[in-house]
């Protein structure tokens, strides 16, 4: 045993360097005890569960045993940082992205596990019904979409697959998409929905987000498809959001 | 609902939230780990509230780091402090262990050396938490796979930690077992240390059967040996706060109150026992 005249500090970097890479000459410094083993083998168990929980239809597309490759795999390149276990996996899907470039839905399965999970444990906010819409100064108006609400982008139709994988219908095969779509993914009550967005959609909805008011995301939309279609096509759609549950309010 | 803890809890399980959230399980407390509801919103927090609205609740935390000797983390005392405001538990207790250092966070309760400088760390942070809290934690013995020379005794460091801090003892007498076991200590002269007016609650558990150790996997009833460890925890200290730990390998909840009900009887008859003696 070397650690009596050891920091504490020192103990603990040697301690976290055997977890993570197994680190022989820091074994040596924490005393080569048996337990060690143990503690690591803890260390990588309780990072796999935690990845099969977040990634569950990942992990039914893979299988068992190419799940556990690509889990040990990133449990090698990502040591965590955060306190809680629900903030590993933040990059999984760019691990998964490099271990299978030729089948990216194996990624945008990833992503969608990963915003699924968020929302479900995103903030609390009632949904406005359509009386927001009485008395709202149109000129000022900005849409607060609910706390919950991701988008994700996706190359594939990983989508169908994951819908189908959670137990609507039978499994699509993999395919690419010939352009890249955004996904919507919310809360309605406490469950989480997806579905596919627009691209008039996913304009407005980043406009809002970057703060502009919905007279200034028709006059975006304006620049491409002329006054009149704008207001139509943005009021179909903050009418859509409404009754979807996707928006907070009209500040 | 605030209010101290007595009588025999459980910890919540999402296997048996249905019970909690109508108040049909027989228990007076309940316990949940505090990282599992330290979340801004969603049915999580929807659960707790309804199940704490029936019975006093225990905050469990596995990620403090009381141990760190680079300190605790701000960001996780703020949203611990959101969710004890919100939750009004009885009691808020952690473990005597370390998980993380630098930036890096292990996920795992990790061994500390019982040396008087990994007391003095250990007793900053807890300063720190409890001020940051606004309350006395508890402070859970670990198990351990590994005994670092030091110079006292875990149950010397826990009474010294109690008198420089003010924080209580959360017993877990399957945690003395087994770490007794794998470092070959007696675990008799463990509770004859135990400073036991700070002691405001006990686990009970089951542990496995590893190659070389005891493991300490919550994934089997409560053994023989631990029931005669409680029996013995509970002629020194009287009446406690008792909980029993099941993570893993779940059963019905009816088994788990049926061990429940085994704790409540051998409580009562050791408590009946030492006052007729």
């Amino acid at each position: 045993m070397t650690v009596l005249g050891a920091s504490l500090h020192s103990l603990q970097q040697d301690f976290a360097s055997w977890l993570v890479t197994a680190d022989e000459a820091a074994a040596m410094r924490l005393g080569r005890a048996d337990g060690l083993a143990i503690y690591q083998n803890n260390y990588r168990v309780s990072l796999m569960t935690s990845l099969e929980a977040g990634f569950e239809q990942v992990h039914s597309w893979l299988g068992d045993e190419a799940f556990a490759r690509a889990a040990a795999h990133f449990i090698d390149a990502y040591p965590p940082h955060g306190w809680t276990l629900d903030a590993y996996g933040a990059d999984f899907a760019t691990t998964l992205a490099s271990l299978y470039p030729q089948d990216p839905e194996v990624a945008d399965l990833a992503r969608i596990d990963w915003a699924v999970g968020q929302a479900f444990v995103a903030g609390n906010a009632d949904p406005a019904g359509a009386d927001v819409l009485t008395e709202v100064d149109w000129d000022v108006a900005r849409i607060a979409l609910v706390p919950s609400m991701l988008m994700v982008e996706v190359g594939s139709n990983a989508d169908k697959i994951w819908l189908a994988l959670a137990g609507e219908g039978e499994v699509p095969a993999p395919c690419a998409l010939p352009e890249r779509a955004t996904l919507f993914v919310w809360r309605q009550g406490f469950e989480s929905v997806m579905r596919r967005a627009e691209p008039v959609e996913v304009r407005i909805a980043e406009c809002s987000r970057d703060g502009f008011t919905f007279a200034q995301c028709c006059e975006d939309l304006a620049r491409d498809m002329g006054e009149e279609a704008a207001v139509e096509q943005a009021g179909g759609v903050l009418g859509q959001w409404i009754a979807e549950g996707l928006v907070a309010g009209l500040s | 609902m605030t209010s101290s803890l007595s009588g025999f809890g459980l910890g919540m399980r999402r296997e048996h939230y249905a019970a909690y959230v109508d108040g049909s399980a027989k228990v007076d407390f309940i316990e949940v780990i505090s990282e599992n509801f330290m979340v801004e919103g969603g049915r999580p927090l929807d659960t707790l509230f309804k199940a704490r609205s029936n019975y006093p609740l225990a905050l469990h935390g596995v990620s403090l780091s009381v141990g760190s000797a680079d300190g605790v983390r701000s960001d996780y005392l703020e949203r611990l402090r959101q969710l004890v405001d919100l939750m009004e538990p009885a009691v808020v207790s952690d473990h005597l262990c370390w998980t993380r250092i630098g930036n890096f966070n292990s996920h795992d309760l990790l061994p500390l050396p019982m040396t008087e400088e990994a007391l003095q760390v250990v007793c900053a942070n807890i300063g720190r938490a409890q001020d940051a809290l606004g309350r006395a934690m508890l402070f859970e013995n670990p198990s351990s796979y590994i005994a670092f020379p030091g110079a006292m005794t875990e149950w010397e460091f826990l009474a010294e930690m109690v008198s420089r801090t003010g924080c209580r003892l959360l017993l877990d007498v399957n945690n003395i077992h087994v770490s007794a076991t794998n470092h070959g200590f007696d675990p008799i002269a463990y509770l004859d240390g135990v400073p036991w007016r700070a002691v405001g609650q006990v686990h009970l558990a089951g542990h496995s059967v590893g190659q070389t150790m005891l493991i300490d996997t919550h994934d089997q009833p409560v053994p023989e040996c631990v029931w005669q460890l409680y029996a013995a925890a509970l002629r020194r200290a009287g009446d406690l706060p008792t909980m029993i730990e099941r993570d893993d390998n779940i059963p019905d909840l009816a088994e788990l109150i049926g061990e429940l009900d085994t704790a409540r009887e051998l409580h009562a008859e050791t408590l009946a026992f030492e006052a007729a003696a």
